[in-house]
């Protein structure tokens, strides 16, 4: 192999990580929301995509960019999502899969067609000031935008980490998803807890897609790619576990940028769903998930 | 199990009749939507053999259709042979797949959303490699020659053809479903359904049976498939394969009642008429995406208000009830 090609190899493999970093947040979201509930999120891209025009939009009419405008959108996100657990989703939890897959796509139908109402179907981007600049470790050249928003990730999950080990709140979701019965019984309002565990997981998302605007422009269609992708990360990163999530999210980001240069970028997916499938028959808790009990 | 309610089967009776009329009373625009209908309630039906019946949800359910499409219309394209022979490749083709599919997922104890996303994960590979796949025309397309004439054999014609063949299978498929639902394996899908575990400690072969519900789903999808290949006389991979595809699928059976002989044909009329009664609105209001924004609210209204489907409900108020579930 030439030092050129192990170059553009590493290249990819740098783009990948950083891609998948905010992949992985967007991951981590449906691993709280699908890890805690069970509630099976098919509406996650759709979450994603309003994010990413959310964050476009304060950039466009406000000036304002993506960095500085993700707490409020997470802050929104977290609120809405909590109101859409109490109202919506709260009575399907522990219903049979097609009924929450087909209130999800009703949800999934709305938020992409809502877009498209007030956005159009015209991809929207956002152009930063350090659109160009770029950061230097030996030959390698990491994209400035990209590293900001996976370090952005990466500061996130690490405030995620510590709410659910840190806060009374967090350690009383993670109880209540360990075992419901058990944490009825010492009297912890399950259903608040849910809602917030939607709540934080949502605003995941929309912090991701926050992050993912500055990286690539926006258009209502994404948004089933991204429902599928963040399943995907899910299960070959494992359920319950957040270094899975952020884990997989990396692995399906560097397989997308590999597979993207040696071979046809068209099929660059195919090795996401072949993994997918590997995984779901030969390690279904995932790479770094516990055994199911 | 014995007989039908009479008044149930006069009441199909007059369905049948009707159908058979219809072309001469609707409108060339109204044959189509009616074509949908059947064509959806077929497809439903199919699917609803998995889901319903044997209580696996298979979200990929565009492969067995795609793939009965392609071999026939792919076999029709280079080699000249008519789809009534090909229709036989396409079903062993999408029994294959399904068999496949069926066995890593049930072998490997795949349940609810994870078997789902298997179902998919296939799909999607299936798509991605037809979309590379020349034979197949890639993912340009695969085009079947129009001729002006009505060619039965080789089903080139105008709507009419497609109407009656569709409402064949249509038929075809409902009888099948009734047959299956009333035989032991019937039962043992049942008791598969309400509680696998159980079953299998009473000794129903539980494998064998889901094993079977797959391929017999997965065959009758290819069928509809190839139906549609040559109805459209074209067929693309990143939409023969779509997951989009294959939620469309699900739809109808979802929305009329899952396991039930009529649900998938009410729920296709209901869709349709949502369908129908959106495309005007939105065009009315002229909002981009607004058509889909009511069908989303009427999804979400049917799935709070009436979740185990519009046929339980419709069925009870005209007394006409299934057998209880």
């Amino acid at each position: 192999m030439t030092s050129d090609f192990l170059l553009s190899l590493a290249q990819a493999v740098t783009k990948g990580l950083l891609t998948g970093m905010v992949y992985g947040l967007m991951a981590l979201g449906l691993s709280v929301i699908f890890g805690v509930m069970r509630v099976v999120n098919f509406a996650h891209g759709e979450m994603m995509v309003v994010g990413m025009y959310l964050a476009w939009m304060g950039f466009e009419y406000l000036g304002v960019t993506p960095l500085l405008s993700l707490p409020l959108i997470a802050a929104i996100f977290f609120f809405a999502g909590y109101a859409l657990q109490r109202s919506l989703i709260s009575p399907f939890i522990g219903r049979p899969e097609h009924q929450q897959f087909l209130l999800l796509l009703a949800v999934a139908i709305l938020l992409v067609n809502g877009c498209l109402a007030i956005a159009g179907p015209d991809s929207r981007g956002v152009q930063l000031d350090s659109q160009f600049d770029s950061y230097e470790l030996g030959p390698i050249v990491f994209d400035a935008v990209r590293l900001h928003a996976a370090l952005a990730a990466i500061a996130i999950a690490a405030l995620l980490w510590l709410f659910f080990t840190a806060t009374r709140t967090g350690k009383s979701i993670r109880a209540a998803a360990d075992n419901h019965m058990g944490a009825l019984v010492v009297g912890l309002d399950v259903r608040r807890l849910y809602a917030f565990t939607f709540g934080v997981g949502a605003a995941c998302v929309g912090a991701a897609g926050a992050l993912m605007i500055t990286i690539i422009p926006v258009t209502p269609f994404l948004a089933g790619e991204y429902t599928l992708l963040a399943f995907i990360i899910v299960i070959v990163g494992g359920l319950g576990s957040m270094t899975g999530a952020l884990l997989g999210g990396l692995l399906i980001g560097v397989s997308e940028a590999v597979a993207g240069l040696l071979l046809q970028p068209s099929l660059k997916s195919m090795f996401s769903f072949g993994l997918l499938i590997l995984v779901l028959l030969l390690r279904p808790q995932g790479l770094f998930g516990k055994s199911s009990s | 199990m014995g007989e039908a309610a009479p008044r149930t089967l006069w009441l199909l009776a007059a369905l049948l009749a009707l159908l058979l009329v219809a072309p001469a009373i609707l409108g060339k625009y109204w044959l189509s939507v009616l074509i949908l209908i059947l064509y959806f309630a077929y497809v439903g039906q199919a699917w609803n053999i998995l889901m319903g019946f044997a209580g696996q949800l298979s979200l990929g359910h565009a492969l067995y259709a795609g793939l009965g499409g392609y071999v026939a219309a792919g076999l029709f394209f280079h080699y000249g042979i008519g789809p009534w022979a090909g229709v036989f490749a396409a079903a062993v083709a999408a029994a294959l797949a399904g068999m496949i599919v069926g066995y890593l997922g049930f072998r490997f104890s795949l349940a609810g959303v994870y078997f789902a996303l298997l179902t998919i994960a296939f799909s999607e590979f299936t798509r991605l490699a037809f979309d590379h796949w020349e034979w197949a025309g890639g993912a340009g397309g695969l085009f079947l020659k129009v001729d002006a004439g009505t060619d039965i054999v080789n089903l080139r014609g105008g709507p009419l053809l497609f109407y009656y063949v569709i409402l064949a299978l249509a038929a075809f498929a409902f009888i099948l479903c009734r047959a299956l639902l009333e035989s032991r394996l019937g039962r043992y899908w049942l008791a598969i359904r309400e509680d696998a575990e159980a079953a299998q400690a009473v000794g129903v072969p539980v494998l064998r049976c889901k094993m079977i519900a797959i391929v017999i789903s997965a065959a009758l999808t290819a069928l509809g498939g190839v139906w549609n290949a040559f109805y459209y006389s074209n067929l693309f991979p990143e939409t023969a394969f779509a997951v989009g595809r294959s939620i469309e699928i699900t739809l109808a059976p979802i929305i009329g009642g899952l396991g039930t002989l009529f649900g998938p044909i009410v729920g296709a009329v209901v869709l349709a008429g949502l369908g129908e009664a959106f495309t005007d609105l939105g065009e009315a209001l002229g909002i981009p995406g607004i058509k889909q924004i009511f069908y989303g609210l009427a999804l979400l209204v049917i799935v709070m208000y009436r979740p185990a489907g519009v046929w339980p409900w419709l069925a009870g108020k005209l007394g006409l009830a299934e057998r209880p579930k």
